[in-house]
């Protein structure tokens, strides 16, 4: 693994939006060549080198590369957009759509990021240590086909919209949501430490989501049917388990109906 | 104006009996002529190369209300795909695309007239806005009247020459082209959360058949004598069985003859027959392609158009409320459904046809089988009653699997249930391989002619329009790889409209004007008919009737076809 540091030498007047920044952009080229990859400040184009130094080298593959993206990045779209190796670190806060619709790989980001983190998200591993925004692991605006796979990790709270229509893969949450969790899910696992606001599992017909907290204004849609013990994230503990959204269509597996599944701590 | 001359080209004008013969083209001011006019003309060479006037598409959804809220609410088919720039305007989306993308790729694929099959008559100014944003191609829409209260009330009490009053009326009003029929009284019994479940049963509450709605609407065409006949989207759309409904449609027409002065010979146009050639039940729906077509082919006061399903990702749209709404419930996909006041409905529900379903193979061959075996091309038209059945940009491939037993093998060699789609339909019985002068037939000629506008369109005779399109396909040698016909009719190497080189290698290098095609009938003054409008506004509308009629500043470049009924 070889290792490409980005650092930011000036703040954007506009914001940077840098889907370029990853290690499938970056692998087997100089310094030279990556400083040269077009970002867009607004509607310009303009060479990465105008707003980051460039050092270190990267791979001969994503998968041997490695980038460090280091300055003050609360002003930095898009890093690791659609990448499918390799891996990301990003020192610093870091604004929306960090990992869009990635594949593989890993992105670390030590500090907070904005919304849209995760958002059709199929493989790969992501990694926010704060907080995270809106719409983290949720289907891109219009899409049905949501989050398929990967795991997302957030340290902190989120906002509103997490894993709208997931069909599969992990978000774990360390703090505490807002609402909207798992609308229209059709799969996947939500994991929120914390508690929870409220409209948790809206319209989802399949799936899971797991509160550690409490639930705030529960969907009358769930109907609890059991008390289970539980071994979720190396917590076992006893869970109540609801059956939902009732109001939605239940399709059938082996003749049996098919419900999405929410567990509450007890 | 510049002269042009296209020369050396293998050119098919079924308008003129052309049958691939290498006949120069000759241009002046935007007009086709005779070469001897010409003084000092630039040439096209044409060598190796197919000739046909400039496409025109008989059946088409690409302006309007229900077009533009299917591309709002599918953002997602403008990600990460087709987007770019090389026109002057932005181009995005898929089975929806943008105003400006929908009017280059006509163009590329060799169109230049579209007619739009469905406008909701409340909301014509939003179609004529559309229609002045897309560009190149000249285009005509057709107020939606089979669930209008109006036509609704004089059919019931066969008032023709009041109902004839109220569409001249209508037509002005909208600045529309013809009498669209969707679901008849299917549609407005869907305000009440109904439909009519066959074309004998009487809409709730208005006490008037779908048949009666039909026969009277063609009484009304002809006593008008309107360029185009009645195109009708008949009732049962989808169900398996409504082959039935589809017969007992057609068979309306029989006694009537078309009377106008347009050259047009059929008094009823059958839209997207595909939908409505369905035996057997539920999901084991069968092929009656067989039977519709024998009937189709015996009468000639009968056209049709296919509906081909083209196995893509799409977004279904049309007037039939009910219809959609039943749709939403088959895929569990977003939806929207509105109803339209006294005049119409619709929904529109994204769809995905896969070849890997069986009804949606089934469906493929049966689209198929109703173009090869027509008898006469010049009444059975192509069309995926965009983006219904697929977008309009697989016209191409529609066109490599008539052309090609081989490509239409692969196909079916491609479906995971093919045999058992096989069992069901025709397809891999029929080996006939339709011709470039059929495809002309179909494309251009046949729908100029049953539109009423092959004094202007679809072909390349002197007087008409210089609307031309030279495809890269050498009739004397065809390609043995069918890919390549898809090809071809995919970006033409030249298309000109109105004498005007808009393509070239397949991209847009200009843009000449547009036209918006309407009819304007006079009819004699009808007090009875103008004070049923009045109140009507007056009790039932949300909206004024001097805010009703499309304002002038809504019409781009019109091109009005005068009708006299008054005499
Ligand atoms: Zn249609």
């Amino acid at each position: 693994m070889k290792t490409v540091t980005l650092t930011l030498n000036k703040q954007p007047e506009l914001y940077l939006e840098c889907n370029d920044i990853t290690p499938d952009a970056f692998a087997g080229k100089t310094p030279a060549e990556i400083a040269a990859i077009e970002i867009w400040e607004g509607k310009q184009k303009i060479p990465l080198g105008d707003f980051f130094t460039v050092e270190g080298s990267a791979g001969a593959t994503p998968a041997e590369t490695k980038i460090v993206v280091a300055g003050d990045c609360t002003r930095v779209k898009r890093i690791g957009q659609q990448m499918t190796d390799g891996e990301i670190v990003i020192e610093s806060d870091v604004d929306m759509y960090i990992g869009g619709w990635m594949k593989g790989g890993t992105i670390h980001v030590k500090g907070n990021a904005d919304s849209f983190c995760g958002i059709g998200m199929e493989g790969g591993e992501l990694i926010i240590d704060g907080d995270a925004g809106h719409h983290v692991g949720a289907a891109p605006r219009g899409e049905w086909r949501g989050m398929k796979g990967g795991v997302i990790r957030i340290g902190g709270n989120v906002g509103n919209d997490t894993a709208t229509f997931i069909n599969g893969g992990t978000i774990v949450i360390g703090g505490d949501a807002d609402i909207h969790i798992s609308t229209h899910g059709e799969g996947g696992t939500v994991i929120v430490k914390g508690n929870a606001k409220g409209r948790v599992g809206g319209q989802m017909v399949k799936g899971e989501i797991y509160v550690f907290g409490t639930i705030e204004n529960p969907l009358p849609g769930f109907k609890k049917i059991e008390t289970v013990e539980r071994d979720v994230e190396g917590v076992q503990a006893q869970f109540d388990h609801f059956i939902g959204d009732l109001g939605e269509r239940h399709p059938k597996s082996k003749g049996q109906p098919v419900y999405a599944h929410l567990y509450v701590k007890a | 104006m510049s002269e042009i001359i296209i020369k050396n080209g293998f050119v098919f004008d079924p308008l003129q009996g052309i049958r691939g013969d290498k006949v120069d083209i000759a241009i002046k001011d935007g007009k086709i002529v005779e070469t001897t006019a010409l003084t000092n003309p630039k040439t096209i060479d044409a060598a190796g190369m197919t000739v046909m006037a400039g496409g025109v598409d008989i059946h088409s959804h690409v302006v309007g209300p229900k077009v533009n809220t299917g591309r709002l609410f599918r953002p997602e088919e403008k990600l990460f795909q087709n987007i770019k720039k090389t026109g002057s305007r932005m181009e995005m989306g898929t089975s929806i695309p943008s105003v400006y993308k929908t009017g280059y790729d006509y163009a590329r694929m060799g169109y230049s007239y579209v007619n739009e099959a469905a406008m909701p008559p409340l909301h014509s100014p939003h179609v004529h806005e559309e229609i002045r944003d897309t560009p190149i191609i000249d285009i005509s829409a057709m107020p939606v009247f089979g669930n209008n209260w109006f036509s609704l009330e004089y059919l019931k009490n066969n008032e023709i020459e009041n109902n004839a009053a109220y569409t001249a009326w209508l037509l002005r009003a909208t600045r529309g082209f013809g009498i669209k029929i969707v679901n008849p009284g299917g549609s407005e019994a869907w305000g009440w959360g109904l439909n009519c479940a066959n074309i004998h049963e009487p809409v709730p509450y208005f006490d008037v058949t779908p048949a009666q709605i039909i026969t009277g609407s063609i009484e009304t065409n002809e006593y008008l004598g309107l360029p185009h006949s009645i195109h009708i989207h008949p009732n049962n759309l989808g169900n398996p069985g409504n082959y039935v409904d589809t017969l007992e449609t057609l068979k309306l027409a029989e006694g009537y003859t078309a009377k106008n002065a347009f050259g047009r010979t059929q008094v009823m146009h059958l839209t997207h027959l595909q939908f409505h050639a369905y035996g057997g039940e539920g999901f084991n729906f069968e092929s009656k392609v067989p039977e519709i077509m024998d009937y189709v082919n015996s009468h000639d006061n009968i056209t049709v158009d296919i509906g081909q399903v083209t196995l893509d990702e799409t977004t279904t749209m049309t007037a039939d409320g009910p219809f959609e709404h039943h749709l939403r419930a088959v895929n569990n996909l977003k939806w929207a459904n509105v109803d339209v006041e006294l005049e119409t409905a619709a929904g529109v529900v994204p769809f995905v046809y896969s070849a890997n379903n069986k009804a949606n193979a089934v469906q493929w061959a049966i689209g198929l089988e109703i173009g090869l075996l027509a008898k006469d091309p010049m009444r059975t038209y192509i069309t995926t009653d965009h983006p219904n059945a697929g977008p309009f940009t697989r016209y191409p491939r529609v066109i490599k699997w008539l052309m090609s037993q081989a490509a239409r093998e692969a196909q079916m060699d491609a479906f995971k249930h093919r045999d058992k789609v096989i069992d069901v339909t025709n397809i891999a019985g029929i080996d006939r391989e339709l011709t470039l002068y059929e495809i002309a037939q179909m494309t251009r000629a046949g729908t100029a002619k049953a539109l009423g506008i092959a004094d202007m369109y679809g072909g390349l005779a002197p007087g008409m329009d210089a609307d031309v399109a030279i495809y890269n396909l050498n009739a004397e040698s065809m390609p043995s790889d069918a890919e390549e016909i898809e090809k071809a009719f995919s970006r033409c190497a030249y298309m000109l409209k109105d004498g005007i080189v808009a393509v070239k290698d397949g991209e847009i290098v200009a843009e000449p004007a547009k036209r918006t095609i309407w009819v304007d009938v006079k009819v004699p003054e009808n007090a009875q008919v103008n004070r049923d409008i009045y109140e009507h506004f007056l009790k039932h509308y949300s909206l004024k009737l001097e805010n009703y009629s499309l304002f002038e500043e809504h019409l781009h470049n019109p091109r009005v076809i005068e009708v006299n009924a008054a005499e």
